[in-house]
């Protein structure tokens, strides 16, 4: 159950608490989120839906510990992690969040496997356990058959399917992805979003995602808009996955 | 070992670039390795110089010579085991162009001082009996081919005339840089045909009984002969091989400038490849980071990279200049001797290390300041 209002009983999985983020450019201070509460528990698929500029990237980074909010706290899996220096935040990232971005990002002089194979080069797996791991993990996603092939030599939608695969690899609390299907074609987003759907079905992950899409959002479990830092609505969509 | 590869992959992501990075830091190692083998032939076989011999000249200069009769005074005195003596020639052979160095020394004594010239007995007995023998090096030999009983014209300069010399034996060296490119010849046929400065020798070789003596046996020797209208300066040989040296200038400044310059050069060209590189790959770095990578290791990473550069390119360079610089050696023999030492080449290539690491150390700082969120924003 996800709730909005700060009331919960703080079993979420992940727990928000009166957040606020304040950037100041040419000296003046800019609110993008104000005083936001938001409760997800384990298995939520939830999607932030919101016009440009409305605070979602910067919901989703403070979420994955990327940045760290003006006040307020972020308290994911026991963790606080809003009072974790950026040394232990970086740590706690590699076990906790799995992320997928809009552009893919990966590391194109690697091959794909090696992509996904990235995390676990910062865990003390051995060789022969970060193959396994990571072929399954390119299973998952249908691409057992491109490992070797470098993004250049894969589509938009296959190089999205890599990097989930990166991005569940290191089998994380909880996936991040910042419009995941942003740059694909109807074709391929479906695909997407039919990986991310599965992931949370069958795979009992918890997805929050951010999408202008909203066929994409309705996959989600739940959409809640972001309107000027605030999150203003939460909807039941079309059920999960 | 496991990062290595992630190394490795970003290295060869430009290629045309990283090769031309390697090959600064190759060309650059090759040159140094070339000054070093250059000031090492200058030095004259300092390096190489006895630690138990004195070299005795004449105080005010070492072309000036010293009476033949002190030879028996500088043996008399304490703490000498053996007394021997050279004199400069600087005959020419055929050409002007075909310098290299020609002594006359004491048939009976030069050989033992000098047990760094391995000669064999056969050369050494025909050294004895044939008044106009002499003695080539390997490296003198082997520049003109010459052979045992070839006869050698030289026309004298400081003794004019026709010099003709009949090649006794041929003599190595017993380390890598002592020096075979020379001649030596007997002092008595010197003294027999030369016009003026009969009776003296161009400086004394004194053999010490024990070579931490040196200090002591100086300034005995010195004071022996102070006040005299031949007064000596003693040197040890590794010192009056650094004053010979000299004479040809300050060549080891000259070298250390150059060498220097270009590592400077070097440090800039690299450090501004690697700061465009960082540049060029924010956003991966950015990644990087999301998924878990410190900033130090993502530090470490670059530094790696850097490092990686320049221990290829020094060590393809050190590699070239100690298979190229004895070839060049063989084909300007006034340079010396000239080889690459194994401290040359350990230098080098720690040198290379520590410019390569010096040039990556700002952008990957650089790297591993970078804020996350600030790299994904410009992807």
């Amino acid at each position: 159950m996800v709730r909005i209002d700060g009331k919960g009983n703080g079993s979420c999985l992940v727990c928000v608490r009166n957040l606020d983020k304040i950037y100041t450019r040419g000296g003046e201070d800019i609110h993008v989120l104000q005083g936001l509460n938001l409760e997800v528990e384990a298995g939520d698929f939830v999607a932030f839906m919101g016009p440009s500029g409305s605070g979602k990237t910067t919901l989703l980074n403070l979420l994955g510990g990327l940045d760290l909010p003006t006040s307020g706290s972020i308290v994911v899996a026991g963790d606080e992690i809003t009072r974790m220096s950026a040394g232990k935040l970086t740590s706690w990232r590699a076990r906790h969040v799995g992320f997928i971005f809009q552009l893919y990002n990966l590391i194109p002089v690697l091959t794909a496997f090696q992509n996904v194979e990235l995390p676990l080069l910062l865990t003390k797996l051995s060789k022969a356990e970060r193959r396994k791991h990571v072929e399954t993990a390119l299973a998952i996603v249908g691409l057992a058959d491109r490992m070797s092939h470098y993004p250049r030599q894969l589509s938009g939608g296959q190089e999205q399917r890599v990097a989930i695969a990166r991005a569940i690899v290191a089998d994380p609390t909880f996936l991040l992805c910042d419009e995941p299907t942003g740059d694909l074609d109807r074709k391929a987003a479906d695909e997407i979003m039919e990986i991310i759907g599965r992931l949370v079905k069958e795979h009992g992950k918890t997805v929050l995602m951010v999408s202008h899409d909203p066929r994409a959002a309705e996959r989600a479990g739940v959409v809640l808009h972001l309107d000027k830092g605030v999150l203003v609505e939460a909807a039941e969509a079309g059920g999960r996955g | 070992m496991k990062f290595f590869r992630l190394v490795w992959a970003n290295l060869r992501r430009k290629k045309v670039r990283t090769t031309l990075t390697i090959g600064s830091f190759l060309v650059a190692l090759f040159l140094f390795g070339l000054l070093a083998a250059v000031r090492m032939g200058f030095r004259g076989g300092a390096d190489a110089a006895g630690a138990d011999r004195l070299n005795v000249i004449n105080r005010v200069s070492l072309i000036l010579p010293l009476p033949f009769s002190y030879r028996d005074r500088l043996l008399r005195s304490p703490g000498i085991k053996a007394v021997t003596h050279a004199t400069w020639f600087g005959g020419v052979y055929q050409d002007e162009r075909n310098f290299f160095p020609q002594i006359a020394v004491d048939k009976d004594t030069w050989f033992d001082v000098y047990t760094d010239y391995a000669v064999s007995p056969e050369g050494r007995d025909a050294f004895m009996r044939d008044r106009q023998a002499c003695m080539v090096g390997r490296a003198l030999a082997k520049r003109f081919g010459f052979k045992v009983g070839d006869r050698i014209p030289l026309r004298g300069t400081i003794w004019s005339g026709n010099w003709e010399f009949n090649i006794a034996g041929i003599y190595d060296g017993d380390r890598p840089d002592t020096d075979t490119s020379g001649m030596f010849f007997r002092a008595d046929y010197l003294e027999e045909r030369r016009a003026f400065g009969k009776g003296t020798v161009g400086w004394y070789v004194v053999q010490l009984l024990n070579p931490d003596d040196g200090l002591r046996v100086s300034r005995a020797i010195d004071d022996l002969f102070a006040n005299s209208p031949f007064e000596t300066l003693t040197q040890t040989e590794k010192a009056f091989a650094a004053s010979f040296a000299k004479q040809m200038g300050n060549v080891e400044l000259l070298i250390m400038t150059i060498g220097s310059v270009v590592f400077f050069t070097l440090l800039l060209v690299t450090g501004n490849t690697m700061a465009i590189a960082v540049r060029e790959r924010s956003g991966e770095l950015a990644v990087m980071k999301t998924v878990g990578f410190s900033d130090v290791r993502v530090l470490g990473l670059i530094l790696a990279e850097a490092v990686l550069i320049a221990g290829q390119g020094g060590l393809i360079g050190l590699t070239l200049a100690k298979l190229v610089i004895p070839g060049l050696s063989r084909a300007l023999p006034m340079l010396g001797v000239l080889y690459v030492s194994p401290l040359t080449f350990v230098v080098g290539f720690v040198l290379a290390l520590a410019v390569g690491a010096a040039a990556g150390l700002l952008p990957a700082i650089g790297a591993m300041r970078l804020r996350v969120v600030d790299a994904l924003r410009r992807i």
